[in-house]
């Protein structure tokens, strides 16, 4: 009766994307074609999906500048500036006075305008500091370990370089964007790790006993499936003590997030192994005497892994949204942790955005984050059944 | 089918109740029960704590039973129609939602027509003109709609439209009409509100929509009866609205169960970005203070706007295809 949907919330269509091209002709399927392992086969329709391969490139960028984000900011993400309160971005400069230089940028001097209580700033065109690659400026811990203070962009003393500008309290907005990335995107990570294990386990259960034990946790799935996940969040999220610990916080909202993300996990992989039990080369495997780890390790595993690649690729943006929706209405990270959604409550006022609008930037790396996994989950999935083609 | 529509609903009985069950398990979430919030709220606004109204409470929410009684007693009271008191505005938690419940379901309902009225005929159009500009551009709209979340999409709409038409977008009401009772007057002025929140609501379930109806019909175009249909010289219109976009529309007949919920959650959070006057901006507030049995309240009722999905899909499905009415007369 009701239409198992493999994917995602909104349940997506399980026909081909026709962002991937078609397999072609048969002037290409030659004899390396059948000679090919499934994961050269994989690989080979992946490729051919150019989207997918823009979403892998630029999450690795972003995944990169959060591993490092100490290295590519320029400024301690908490350090306010006093004097550059709201700063718009600093623009930088190769012209000067007709002949192209070595990157570097103005001055900038900003006053109070009396009448409209607005900050305005000025670039001061007599002061000229260059951009230096490899700076010395604000000390941090590389990858939380080493002490260093070189930053990989950065101006000669005096001058300020802001990329995104500043917020409200005159921080930069580029720095708080890599840290906050460090949050934002281990968070949908550690998500899908925990509603991954959860998934599997009772998918499994469900899958490989059936009878009244798959009915309970069938109901029990399709329950939770069919609440509104957002209120749920709230109300877990919110009862989570204001008073602890960041990093507790931290795990705590990556639990809520993954208490009602499993199911749709569990539902494929019950699916799966109903599909793939009753499959003759699985037969074939159990009369040959091979053990049930085997069977299960050799034969199920490889039949449904790319699926659960494919389900975890599209699960992930579905938790960065939500712990950015949770802080982003004020009942997820709080401040002083530096998430894009706590960046983003400082969006909620709209007339503070309209004069600062540099201010919705973090909202630009959420989409784009999105936007990549959904590209990279779509060309896994025109990649997950080669032999189909 | 009574027999069939019957069976579903005591599902739906069974689901509201586990629903019930969570929307407690919400309320005992934070530490120190009811009586200690509101004993310790009292004394910080400096009131006298009167023993009269304590034993008051105690009674009506059972508190000193054991916490399963304490369901029993809850449950009992919803029935009732007694949903608690709340003590941020002290008044009954029911007085305080009415309306509000009314208007987030007719937002919620108003979003899920429109999203059909919308999705049907250009998904459609998608499979039937299958690459051609128009369908590239609907697809390239159908990812974007996914990828954006509600919340951002409103938040981007409010600042352009500050920006650049210097409108302040959100709420559902113009001022004059927020307190005033209904009249004309205020329902016309509700329509001209509606716009902005229904595209921010319905842009995600608008995208999957045509997807899963593109795909779908995309299938049941390529099936054989369709060619031997064609080759007998049936016109084109004719045979597409009577066979494949008949089979194609089942499946997103029952999506309404998967959608429902998705529209109920982006209307929450999209009432707190626009501020409407619906439940979940209350709902945000209530967490934060802690009112718990005003947040539970809520909670339950945004559960039970999404659980209808269910009833309604199955409803409508046996309506749509005559297949499931067979089944349930033969098993009857």
């Amino acid at each position: 009766m009701r239409w198992p949907f493999p994917f995602g919330r909104f349940g997506r269509s399980r026909s081909r994307s026709r962002f991937a091209p078609r397999e072609g002709g048969p002037k290409e399927r030659d004899e390396a074609y059948y000679m090919s392992s499934s994961g050269q086969l994989m690989w080979r329709s992946f490729r051919k999906h150019k989207l997918a391969l823009v979403g892998i490139f630029v999450l690795g960028l972003l995944y990169l500048m959060a591993i490092f984000a100490g290295f590519f900011a320029p400024y301690d993400p908490w350090q306010r500036h006093s004097g550059y309160v709201t700063a718009p971005p600093t623009t930088i400069n190769f012209v000067n006075e007709g002949r192209l230089q070595w990157p570097f940028v103005y001055g900038a001097d900003f006053e109070l305008n009396l009448e409209t209580l607005a900050r305005e700033y000025e670039t001061n065109r007599d002061e000229m500091y260059r951009v230096r690659l490899f700076a010395r400026g604000a000390p941090y811990k590389a990858l939380g370990l080493f002490p260093t203070n070189v930053h990989f962009v950065g101006v000669e003393e005096g001058g300020k370089l802001f990329i995104f500008g500043t917020d409200t309290l005159g921080r930069d907005v580029f720095s708080r964007v890599l840290q906050g990335s460090r949050i934002s995107l281990s968070i949908g990570l550690i998500g899908v790790a925990v509603s991954f294990i959860l998934g599997v386990t009772l998918g499994g259960i469900s899958g490989y006993f059936g009878g009244a034990v798959d009915m309970t946790i069938q109901r029990i799935i399709e329950f939770l499936g069919q609440l509104p996940h957002i209120p749920l969040w709230m109300a877990l999220a919110a009862a989570v003590p204001t008073t602890w610990p960041p990093v507790r916080v931290y795990f705590m909202i990556t639990l809520v997030l993954s208490i009602l993300g499993w199911t749709g996990l569990a539902r494929t992989v019950r699916g799966k192994i109903l599909q793939l039990r009753t499959e003759d080369y699985v037969m074939a495997a159990r009369f040959a005497g091979a053990s049930q780890f085997n069977i299960i390790r050799k034969h199920l595993l490889p039949g449904f892994g790319s699926y659960l690649i494919i389900h975890i690729t599209l699960a992930i943006p579905e938790m960065i949204l939500g712990e950015t929706a949770l802080s982003f209405i004020g009942v997820g990270l709080k401040p002083p942790v530096v998430s894009w959604g706590v960046m983003l409550q400082e969006a909620q006022n709209i007339r503070t955005v309209a004069v600062n609008p540099w201010l919705m930037l973090p909202a630009l790396f959420v989409i784009v984050t999105v936007l990549c996994y959904n590209f990279v989950g779509d060309g896994l999935r025109d990649a997950a059944d080669p032999h189909s083609r | 089918m009574a027999g069939y529509l019957g069976r579903r609903m005591i599902y739906m009985v069974v689901l509201l109740l586990l629903l019930s069950l969570v929307s407690f398990l919400v309320i005992q979430l934070p530490p120190g029960d009811y009586l200690n919030t509101m004993i310790t709220r009292m004394r910080s606004l400096g009131l006298v704590v009167d023993p009269a109204l304590i034993e008051h409470y105690q009674q009506r929410y059972g508190l000193d039973l054991p916490i399963y009684q304490q369901y029993f007693v809850w449950f009992g009271n919803l029935l009732r129609g007694d949903l608690g008191e709340s003590f941020i505005y002290n008044e009954p938690v029911l007085n305080l939602i009415k309306e509000r419940i009314l208007l987030s379901a007719a937002l919620t309902f108003g979003t899920l027509i429109v999203t059909y009225l919308i999705a049907v005929p250009i998904g459609i159009y998608s499979a039937t003109h299958q690459y051609s500009p128009l369908d590239y551009v609907f697809t390239v709209f159908g990812f974007i709609g996914l990828a954006i979340p509600n919340f951002l999409l409103a938040l981007i709409l409010m600042f352009l439209a500050f920006k650049y038409f210097g409108w302040s977008v959100g709420g559902l009401f113009s001022r004059e009409y927020i307190v005033a009772p209904w009249s004309w007057g205020k329902f016309v002025d509700l329509l001209k509100h509606l716009p902005i929140p229904l595209f921010v609501i319905g842009m995600a379930g608008t995208a999957s929509l045509i997807r899963i109806l593109r795909g779908s019909l995309l299938d049941e175009l390529r099936k054989q009866y369709v060619t031997t249909a064609r080759a007998k010289g049936v016109p084109e219109v004719r045979l597409l609205f009577k066979y494949p976009v008949r089979v194609a529309i089942n499946p997103i007949v029952s999506h309404i169960g998967y959608l429902l919920p998705a529209l109920v959650a982006g209307e929450t959070l999209t009432s707190i970005v626009l501020s409407l006057p619906t439940v979940g901006p209350l709902l945000l507030e209530a967490l934060q203070q802690q009112d718990m049995y005003l947040a539970g309240s809520l909670l339950m009722v945004l559960g039970a706007l999404a659980l209808i999905g269910i009833l309604i899909s199955d409803i409508l499905l046996v309506i749509v295809d005559p297949r499931i009415r067979f089944e349930a007369r033969e098993s009857a």
